[in-house]
């Protein structure tokens, strides 16, 4: 294998190695100072109410009183609206850092957040098929010297867990009990009727709890802000994933939203912030398991649906652009009556777009990132070269 | 489980594993009753009750002053930008100073709590103070409670967790803590001559609040739904008027209603209701302070009282649905005695329902984090630790939230998220403990001839000692009892 001194000698003379008709992957080694941060959305975020089709004739009156929140939104081209809390996010859209993909989903197409998110960060076809994450596998690609990974969470999500090594980091003053003691726990309780139904329970929630809401922005700052420190500059990681809970707006959806994507945008400013001139080489996605119905339910949210919306963030960004192959909102245009169509793979995006960012061979990077599904790259300019 | 296992962890407040594990659980729990301390170390290096009434009083003054300063403001129409600027003329730092004080005695006492759980040779009976401490509930989400709900515990049931009921009843409710929390302290009568006074210059907003008459009716003596009527609660509440506190407020006023030291209760005549009542068929023609005590008397020796304390009682020791058996037992020692509570306990004991093999209890979060500190052989705990461990637990201490008190039934506390939090501390105390302790050891000498094997493998097989303790802690046997 090539040595990391090889390939930071070798950044210098790219244009070289691509003469004389080396893989681009190997070129693409000496892109070394790269970040690649990955923000989940755990619960299940409404694209809908995120990146608004405001342009679409049946959005006013399917999403009733949730339509209201979009006034004072900034507009991205004639069709779409951002929620107005998304301000920072609005900024970037202008400096063209940022974008959106629309009518977007993972292969996974039933309504469980835990098999969703499983689906989501293994990168197979279907839950519990695959038994790693993409971004352990993603590691595989790249210089070993730069493949430093690292979780904020005191846990190590699946999406990052295979045979790379990642490390993770826990801000909060109350470190949630390791992997290996929860499933540990779950066995013990196994032949205890009541603890195994209350842990089976626990163990389904856990994965949508959160606090990007709190403190009115403050904790997602303070996130960014943390993420930031630890990717900056030359020891810093190259790859990291947050993950955010309190999606899951089946009631009271336009204040929680608000508050959510409140931190969401305080998040992301704030990563800005601390990256600094590495902001330049990074590509932050966020994602999220599934969408949600496109009618509000009876109790002013909605409930597990289909396609949503992902973001794309960072100096690294082809950005200030809408990409989507836009399904309608029409009853008849809907998922199973209800959903919005997915028309863009998720897998092929984040493909895509980390083979755009690091110079990968897009078909090659696409198949060992998600073996099952390769989805055909997408063909739109993601990421600046 | 087998007795001793029961005695330590059901009747008492869980083992610990520096003391011999008791040869007879029934000898051990009866020989407590003789060596109980109402005050210990710990409790008695609380600040004073007269220093955390002073305290209040200033911070009550405050308020008072702030709304006048406030309405004046608003009444001379400033533009409202200046009006807010001094919303209430106290500086900012002053409140918070206060509020710092306050919120410090708090902690103070909720250590002091812990500590003697920790450290007691008699551990059945701190859990029946706790017990008590949780029927007569206050709840500190009321500022002035913030400081005073600890002092209920220790001045009102620790001395009388081993005499009679009455005794324990009549402290609690002439207690500050209660008489500001259910709203006595300004319960005025509407004949009293305070109440004419208020009447004759058309103010309507001050008089009678009934809310301590009926929470005594329905929760501490009687029960609900025991045949007493609304006009025997409003009646009940005309007898304890001029019931207060001395020393709370300040001005002219204040002095008039509590003549009293700072702090202890008070009899305002100024503010009692004249003339006889009738609660329950029965006529009480005493005058003044001694009128609600013979009605409180009558209450504490009524037939509906002793099970209503015995129903209670059995389902702390026998299970969330309480042996009918039982009950009928409890309550018969009760009449039988007049109310005297280790005569009750000692029936308590003799009850075979409550030796049942088979864990009867989920431990509640104060119970689990008691006997996790226990079995490790803690003796005291940083009052900032303590009171953040019982809010994280979900079971802040003197914190119910309603004068019922925290349920005692395993549905409101085995929950999903509940279960997570106690998986997360055991595994903060074990790491803590590290490989000081072999958890298999602890958990035979804890858990005597209870352990099942799922739980003795899982301990076993566990990555560290450590991991194996956190284990131990969140096992079925040891989050029930």
């Amino acid at each position: 294998m090539f040595s990391r001194r090889f390939f930071l000698a070798a950044g210098g003379t790219t244009a070289g190695f691509a003469a004389l008709g080396l893989p681009r992957m190997a070129i693409a080694r000496a892109n070394t100072s790269r970040r690649f941060v990955f923000i989940i959305q755990r619960g299940a975020a409404d694209g809908l109410a995120i990146v608004a089709p405001t342009g679409d004739p049946a959005f006013q009156g399917v999403r009733g009183a949730f339509a209201e929140d979009l006034r004072g939104g900034a507009k991205l081209g004639s069709f779409f609206t951002l929620h107005p809390a998304l301000a920072e996010t609005a900024k970037l859209y202008g400096t063209k850092q940022a974008l959106f993909v629309h009518a977007v989903a993972s292969p996974y197409r039933d309504r469980s957040h835990f098999d969703g998110q499983n689906v989501l960060e293994t990168g197979g076809s279907a839950a519990y098929r695959v038994k790693d994450g993409w971004m352990n596998r993603l590691l595989g690609l790249l210089p070993q010297g730069e493949a430093k990974a690292l979780a904020l969470s005191s846990t190590v999500p699946m999406a990052l867990r295979g045979p790379h090594e990642v490390s993770s980091y826990a801000p909060s003053a109350l470190p949630s009990a390791s992997d290996d003691l929860l499933a540990r726990v779950g066995n013990l309780y196994e032949s205890d009727q009541q603890l195994h139904g209350l842990w089976m329970a626990a163990m389904e929630t856990r994965m949508t709890a959160g606090d990007l809401a709190a403190g009115a922005g403050q904790n997602g700052a303070a996130t960014g802000a943390l993420a930031a420190k630890l990717l900056a500059g030359e020891n810093g990681a190259r790859i990291a994933m947050i993950e955010t809970g309190g999606w899951d707006t089946h009631s009271g959806q336009r204040g929680r939203l608000n508050a959510q994507l409140r931190g969401l945008d305080q998040l992301v400013s704030s990563l800005k912030t601390g990256l600094g001139a590495d902001w330049a080489n990074t590509l932050v996605v966020v994602a999220t398991e599934f969408g949600r119905t496109v009618a509000p339910n009876g109790t002013g949210g909605t409930d597990h649906g289909t396609a949503s919306a992902a973001m794309l963030f960072g100096g690294a960004v082809a950005g200030g652009k809408v990409v989507a192959d836009w399904p309608g909102l029409s009853a008849n245009a809907l998922y199973e009556g209800r959903d919005l169509k997915p028309t863009t793979d998720l897998d092929a995006l984040i493909g895509s777009a980390l083979s755009q960012h690091y110079g990968l061979d897009p078909a090659r990077a696409t198949t060992a990132l998600f073996p099952e599904t390769r989805g055909i790259p997408l063909r739109e300019k993601l990421i600046l070269s | 489980m087998n007795s001793a296992a029961i005695a330590l962890n059901r009747f008492g407040i869980g083992a610990r594993s520096a003391d011999a594990v008791p040869a007879d659980g029934r000898d051990w729990l009866l020989s407590q009753m003789g060596r109980f301390e109402p005050r210990p170390q710990a409790i008695a290096a609380v600040p004073p009750r007269r220093e955390i009434v002073e305290q209040l009083a200033d911070y009550i003054a405050q308020q008072r002053d702030g709304r006048q300063a406030k309405r004046q403001t608003q009444a001379a129409a400033m533009p409202a930008a200046a009006a807010d600027k001094q919303s209430d003329g106290i500086p900012d730092s002053a409140k918070r100073f206060l509020r710092r004080g306050i919120r410090d005695d708090y902690l103070v006492m909720v250590g002091a709590r812990l500590s003697s759980a920790l450290t007691t040779n008699a551990p059945f009976v701190e859990r029946l103070v706790h017990f008590w401490a949780n029927h007569f509930a206050v709840s500190a989400d009321k500022l002035p409670i913030v400081p005073m709900a600890g002092l209920l515990e220790f001045e009102a049931i620790r001395p009388h967790v081993l005499g009679k009921f009455s005794d324990m009843l009549l402290a609690v409710e002439q207690h500050p803590a209660m008489l500001i929390y259910l709203d006595q302290a300004q319960s005025i009568g509407p004949d009293s001559r305070a109440g004419q006074f208020i009447a004759a210059r058309g103010r309507q907003k001050r008089g009678l609040n009934e809310n301590l008459a009926r929470e005594i009716l329905e929760l501490h003596t009687l029960g609900v739904r025991t045949g007493y009527t609304q006009a025997d609660v409003t009646e009940f509440a005309r007898a304890l008027t001029g019931w207060t506190v001395s020393g709370l407020g300040r001005g002219p006023v204040a002095r008039l209603l509590g003549s009293g030291p700072t702090g202890e209760f008070g009899f305002a005549e100024l503010i009692h209701q004249p003339g006889d009542r009738m609660i329950m068929g029965r006529r009480y023609g005493q005058s003044g302070e001694r009128q609600a005590q013979a009605i409180l008397m009558d209450l504490a020796a009524n037939p509906a009282t002793a099970k209503h304390i015995s129903t209670k009682l059995a389902r702390h020791f026998a299970g969330d649905d309480p042996p009918p058996a039982m009950v009928d037992r409890l309550t018969q020692a009760y009449l039988r005695s007049g109310g005297d509570l280790p005569v009750v306990y000692r029936a308590l004991i003799d009850s075979p329902e409550a030796w049942a093999p088979q864990p009867l209890k989920f431990k509640t979060p104060w119970e689990w984090s008691v006997s996790a500190l226990r079995a490790l052989n803690q003796t005291e705990i940083e009052p900032e630790v303590a009171g953040a461990l019982m809010n994280q637990l979900g079971q802040p201490t003197w914190k119910p939230g309603s004068p019922a008190g925290f349920d005692d039934i395993a549905a409101s506390w085995a929950a999903p998220e509940a279960l997570v939090r106690r998986v997360e501390v055991a595994q903060r105390i074990a790491d803590r403990t590290g490989s000081a302790v072999d958890p298999r050891a602890l958990a035979e000498k804890i858990l005597p001839g209870s352990l099942g094997e799922p739980t003795r493998t899982a301990i076993a097989r566990a990555e560290s000692p450590a991991e194996g303790l956190a284990l131990l802690l969140v096992s079925p046997e040891f989050v029930r009892r």
